[in-house]
């Protein structure tokens, strides 16, 4: 069975960076709430078998932790919020979505070719892992930069912390568990304030597109 | 080449012509099931080549030998594609004459002779289905090449029976670069044997069809060719979605009990794809024709990544 164990990781880590990829080509933003919901399931498999694996118990604390907050409770959150607010479509990216795609293709070569030397050193089980952390980080930070609405931005933005938790999970084989605690609050207490923010745009400019902050004053 | 080469040689093709109308009926009974329609009969595919085979084929004015050779080129490429890949044996004689390459182009020649006759006898809708065929076919032949080498990088190998054997019969181990491969096929597939997302098979409604513009002029046995060419087709793509992603059962060579399991092993693997499929294409909406592009690119795309994949955790 440990046999396996690398192996079922590296698929996992596929995993995700596969559902990175999908929330990118997403134009729909149900669709997207639940992408990112399998993107944190796939995110706390791993957790639980690299803890199996090394034998660490506050790896499967940090997978619970995982479980409760994305896979549950900012979903159910998100969801709430685009039924209150009545958007179910984001349609308008800044560039247009096989242009992003082609650029994404980059972006994984590029974090590939930068983890390759690294993987090659460490004796970590799951060293390989890094490249793909690295991109799926990379893949959300492009995904907030091309997405004009602000609920994309925000899922953007939790999918990048998906692929920084799973950087530091597979390469230091977990944190210590106050800063693991420290990054889950930040990112709950993230996810409300953004979400009280959305009602307000909302409320100032009838629309959700963050364009109109842009401006200073009214003509 | 041995006897036993030959006879599951021999087998793979009967197989093949055997059981490719019984897989789109089986196909479209669970399609009629999932959409609360009443199914008809599995043998209904049969019936209907029968009926065309004994009809008269009636030939547009202006048809030119092209329009008459085209049913006869596109069975052969389908059937000798499904004579080469490892279906239940991989001792396969004919199989050194076309590697995984090899494949893409026999299904690339089917394409492009059946456009050009689509586009010879000068209708509106043959040209409007061919144009859309070679479409569709461009993108989606890369990302089959790309999914196929995804395979092969793993094995070392693009012959196909190399490709299966290391699957098959090395030590099991897990792929994660397949996983993203899988995806890949999956979606070329879809959009290869003009199923829902890409085009609908049943549907004659002019502004939507690609497979059935193509084959508007043709009737009696050259329809019927073509008929039993599209599901020797869908037949040639399961199998190779089974030998690539999940291999377990067929049979090595020299080994004749294993050559009879596998038959069994084959057609309940068949039935659930079959099932599966039918699912994708109740649970989807056909997509807008300008969106395909979209799709196929990110099916070629999904496949690059498996090969980058393979890149990163294949060294470590």
């Amino acid at each position: 069975m440990i046999k396996f164990v690398p192996q079922l990781i590296n698929l996992f880590a596929t995993l995700i960076l596969m559902l990175s990829f999908a929330m990118i080509s997403q134009r729909r933003i149900v669709s997207l709430i639940n992408l990112f919901m399998l993107q944190g399931a796939a995110l706390v498999a791993a957790s639980i078998l690299l803890g199996y694996a090394t034998h660490q118990p506050d790896l499967y604390v940090s997978a619970g932790l995982t479980l409760v907050l994305k896979v549950i409770l900012i979903p159910w959150l998100l969801h709430r919020v685009i039924r209150q607010l009545n958007v179910r479509w984001d349609v308008e990216t800044l560039i247009n979505i096989p242009t992003t795609m082609l650029v994404g293709i980059g972006l994984v070569i590029f974090s590939f070719s930068l983890a390759l030397p690294i993987s090659r050193l460490s004796s970590s089980m799951a060293g390989g892992s890094l490249g793909i952390a690295l991109a799926c980080v990379l893949l959300s930070f492009m995904m907030m930069i091309t997405r004009s609405k602000a609920v994309p931005q925000v899922i953007g933005f939790l999918s990048m912390e998906n692929g920084l938790i799973f950087a530091a999970t597979t390469v230091t084989s977990g944190m210590p568990m106050i800063v693991e605690f420290g990054i889950a609050l930040d990112v709950l207490v993230g996810v409300l304030i953004l979400g009280v923010f959305m009602f307000q745009i909302r409320e100032k400019f009838d629309s959700l597109d963050i364009h109109n902050l842009e401006k200073l004053k009214e003509d | 080449m041995s006897l036993l080469g030959l006879v599951s040689q021999l087998m793979a093709i009967v197989m093949a012509l055997l059981l490719a109308p019984l897989l789109s009926g089986w196909v479209n009974q669970w399609r009629a099931r999932l959409q609360n329609k009443s199914a008809p009969g599995l043998l209904q595919p049969y019936r209907v080549l029968h009926k065309l085979f004994n009809k008269e084929s009636v030939l547009a004015e202006h048809a030119s030998t092209l329009f008459r050779m085209t049913p006869y080129i596109v069975f052969g490429c389908m059937l000798l594609a499904s004579a080469i890949i490892p279906t239940l044996s991989t001792d396969l004689p004919l199989s050194p004459a076309a590697d995984a390459i090899a494949l893409v182009g026999l299904f690339a020649l089917a394409r492009v002779f059946i456009s050009l006759a689509a586009m010879d006898v000068g209708t509106a809708f043959g040209t409007l289905g061919a144009r859309r065929e070679m479409l569709v076919g461009f993108l989606a032949e890369p990302a089959l090449l790309m999914v196929l080498f995804c395979a092969s990088m793993i094995s070392r190998s693009t012959s196909l029976t190399t490709i299966v054997e290391t699957l098959a019969h090395r030590e099991l181990a897990i792929y994660p670069s397949l996983l993203v491969a899988g995806v890949a096929f999956t979606m070329v597939s879809l959009a290869e044997n003009a199923r829902v997302p890409v085009d609908n098979p049943e549907t004659h409604l002019e502004l939507t069809m690609i497979h059935e513009a193509l084959i508007l002029e043709y009737s009696g046995r050259h329809l019927a060719l073509l008929e039993w060419a599209a599901s020797l087709k869908l037949f040639a793509y399961s199998c190779i979605g089974l030998a690539l992603f999940f291999p377990w059962g067929v049979a090595e060579a020299n080994a004749p009990l294993a050559l009879l399991l596998a038959l069994p092993v084959l057609v309940i693997k068949l039935a659930i794809g079959g099932i599966v499929l039918a699912f994708i294409e109740t649970a989807n909406a056909k997509m807008r024709i300008f969106r395909v592009p979209e799709f196929l690119a990110t099916a070629f795309l999904l496949a690059v990544i498996g090969l980058l994949v393979n890149i990163l955790l294949g060294t470590a």
